[in-house]
């Protein structure tokens, strides 16, 4: 039996090394279908651990206080107040589950060292977003009290700032120019990468926030607070709380909506995964479907190669083949054809892999499980696929075959 | 009236009848044919087209059944086999050579001749020495590795000898085997088939049509309208 086996794959093997060129195209659709299913869900798998890493980059237990209604079909975020510093003093002083609350404003602005410039986004808040946003100083410091109240000319920059303006030189007591003035940055932030979004997120300078209300935007609003809360605290009691507080300080009756909203960024990454997730199932079905027509150009391809061998057949018939030596030998074919195909797929789908994730900076996940699945599903589509002409193959009349041109 | 003045008696055929199609459309291509050839015979079977010759052939080579009455073979009742048995009986005892070589392309002369030894699940290191030393007897050492695309006709004829006997088998069934050669290859072709028969006591069965390729053999079988006509012995030279 094992001799049999053996001979059958021998033979196979010689028949596959016969018609190499044939044989390449027919497992193409294998090895392109296999290739993209583990290429989706391998690019799919580092794309939700990128958005988890981003979104713990983040901070952990953040919210994110924003005027206006949640956004969503039908409702106007436009028109809303914006917050005020004294909003900012009651959260930290009358939410105690509250580590740091930190107020934003931004404004995008040119900003200019030497002949060098730069458009990058500055925001002003306090020396709390350094706790709420997860940021490490990397060199120099973070802001003093002084700089703080008095709104002094003083930023941190992010690390790409610094590489656009600075090159490889110190930025620490370096002049920047932002729009009519002048400051002197005093700190470095920590490098972060990419953002959930795509976005960069160490293209930022950081001021005091008087510094950017007086200078920049020429007003006493807060667009946006940055809410981090205790470990262990209870996000949901948490929200109600600033809720609550946020809509006695507005002064909003019974009957009227919130004309402000609180985000939960665990459960924005919870929806982005999600979301991604989806994707990559959907995207992975694509490529299945593709594996699926990869097995039917097998079918297609081995019942072409019994009638072009139908010669073939009759003369291994009248040298005294059996039946399923015959059979046996053309389901061998076409298991090893598209098991070939499953395993230059998978070669293939790690090479793009590789490249995509550098491309996108994006983890590189292996899957063993996917890998394994596909390979063991393309084995079986030449069983399945390979056993009709194998038949056909098996059940000719060897004088009809031999007669055949 | 049949012969058997060759020896024991290896094959005899009784009342074969072998019918294609049903009904009206059916053909009668062989009416009760008794035969038997002996052990060490080199029989030619000759006849008109549509006499019934190939149809002979194919059921003396077991690739098909008779219709009715009986095909011993060595003893074997052939026509109570199955397809699977007949295809057994074929690898052991018979060897076939066609009009048409019928190679497998792109496949060396010595894998063509091993080809047999693999369906009898012979080992690598056996497969290898049978195949070069029935290469060798059809006078093509050297050759083993040429693709019958690279071999000339009268080559590829002889390779496709040397696998019919590369199983040593009691056997050799010729279906017009020097039909698509000239005629010097043709009569090449008929000294090795004359040789195999006299040197290793072969029995060699052969359809022609050709009268000169017919006088190599020992006896002469003609066939007309599905049945026996004529069959004599030629006195030995």
């Amino acid at each position: 039996m094992n001799q049999m086996l053996l001979n059958a794959l021998l033979l196979a093997l010689r028949a596959i090394r016969r018609n190499l060129m044939r044989s390449f195209l027919t497992v193409l659709g294998i090895v392109i279908g296999v290739g993209a299913v583990i290429t989706m869900v391998t690019l799919g798998n580092g794309a939700t651990r990128m958005v988890s890493d981003q979104i713990s980059s983040l901070g952990s237990n953040l919210l994110i206080l924003r005027p206006g209604q949640q956004l969503g079909p039908g409702r106007e975020s436009a028109g809303a107040a914006n917050f005020r510093l004294a909003d900012i003093e009651a959260l930290q002083a009358q939410i105690p589950s509250l580590r740091a609350v930190a107020p934003v404003v931004g404004s995008r602005v040119t900003l200019v060292v030497g002949s060098q410039n730069w458009s990058s986004q500055v925001s002003g808040t306090s020396n709390a977003y350094f706790t709420a946003g997860n940021w490490k100083i990397a060199a120099g410091r973070n802001f003093d009290e002084d700089e703080e109240t008095a709104g002094k000319a003083v930023c941190v920059i992010g690390d790409t700032v610094r590489k656009q303006l600075f090159g490889s030189g110190s930025p620490l007591g370096g002049e920047l120019r932002v729009k009519n003035f002048t400051c002197v940055v005093v700190g470095l932030l920590a490098a972060k990468g990419q953002g959930a979004m795509g976005q960069d997120q160490d293209d930022v300078v950081l001021m005091p926030i008087r510094t950017v209300q007086r200078r920049l935007t020429g007003n006493q609003d807060v667009s946006t607070v940055m809410l981090s809360m205790r470990d262990g605290a209870n996000t949901d009691q948490v929200m109600v709380q600033v809720r609550r507080l946020m809509r006695e300080r507005r002064k909003l009756a019974e009957n009227e909506e919130d004309n402000f909203n609180v985000m939960d960024t665990k459960q924005i990454a919870e929806t982005l995964s999600g979301t991604i997730r989806t994707m990559t199932g959907l995207l992975g079905a694509v490529a299945a479907v593709s594996l699926l027509v990869g097995g039917i150009g097998i079918m297609n391809i081995m019942l072409v190669s019994v009638t072009e061998r139908t010669r073939e057949i009759g003369i291994r018939l009248a040298i005294g083949a059996l039946e399923h030596e015959v059979l046996l030998q053309f389901l061998i074919e076409a298991v090893v054809l598209s098991a070939l195909g499953g395993l230059i797929g998978i070669a293939l789908a790690f090479v793009t892999c590789l490249g995509l994730t550098a491309l996108m900076n994006m983890p590189f996940l292996f899957n063993p499980g996917i890998n394994l699945l596909a390979f063991v599903f393309s084995a079986v589509i030449g069983i399945v696929f390979g056993y009709m002409p194998a038949r056909r193959a098996a059940s000719l009349d060897p004088i009809v075959a031999l007669r055949y041109e | 009236m049949s012969r058997n003045d060759g020896g024991t008696r290896l094959i005899s055929l009784r009342q074969v009848t072998k019918t294609y199609g049903e009904g009206t459309a059916s053909f009668q291509a062989l009416n009760g044919v008794d035969l038997d050839i002996g052990q060490g015979e080199f029989v030619a079977i000759m006849g008109p087209s549509g006499s019934g010759k190939s149809t002979a052939l194919n059921i003396l080579g077991c690739l098909d059944a008779p219709s009715s009455g009986h095909y011993l073979f060595r003893d074997i009742e052939v026509d109570a086999l199955t397809r699977n048995q007949r295809a057994l009986l074929r690898r052991h005892y018979l060897g076939f050579v066609f009009q048409g070589f019928n190679l497998l392309s792109r496949t060396s002369a010595q894998e063509n001749v091993e080809l047999p030894l693999l369906y009898r699940g012979e080992d690598a290191a056996h497969r290898h020495d049978a195949s070069r030393r029935a290469l060798a007897q059809v006078g093509l050492t050297g050759w083993e590795h040429h693709t019958p695309a690279e071999l000339s006709g009268g080559q590829q004829q002889r390779v496709a000898i040397a696998r019919a006997i590369v199983t040593q088998p009691l056997v050799l069934l010729a279906d017009e085997p020097t039909g698509n050669l000239d005629s010097k290859r043709g009569h090449e072709i008929m000294e090795l088939l004359v040789s195999l028969n006299r040197d290793q006591g072969i029995t060699v069965i052969m359809v022609t049509h050709e009268p000169d390729m017919a006088a190599y053999a020992s006896r002469v079988v003609r066939f007309a309208d599905g049945n026996v006509d004529s069959d004599s012995m030629k006195v030995a030279a």
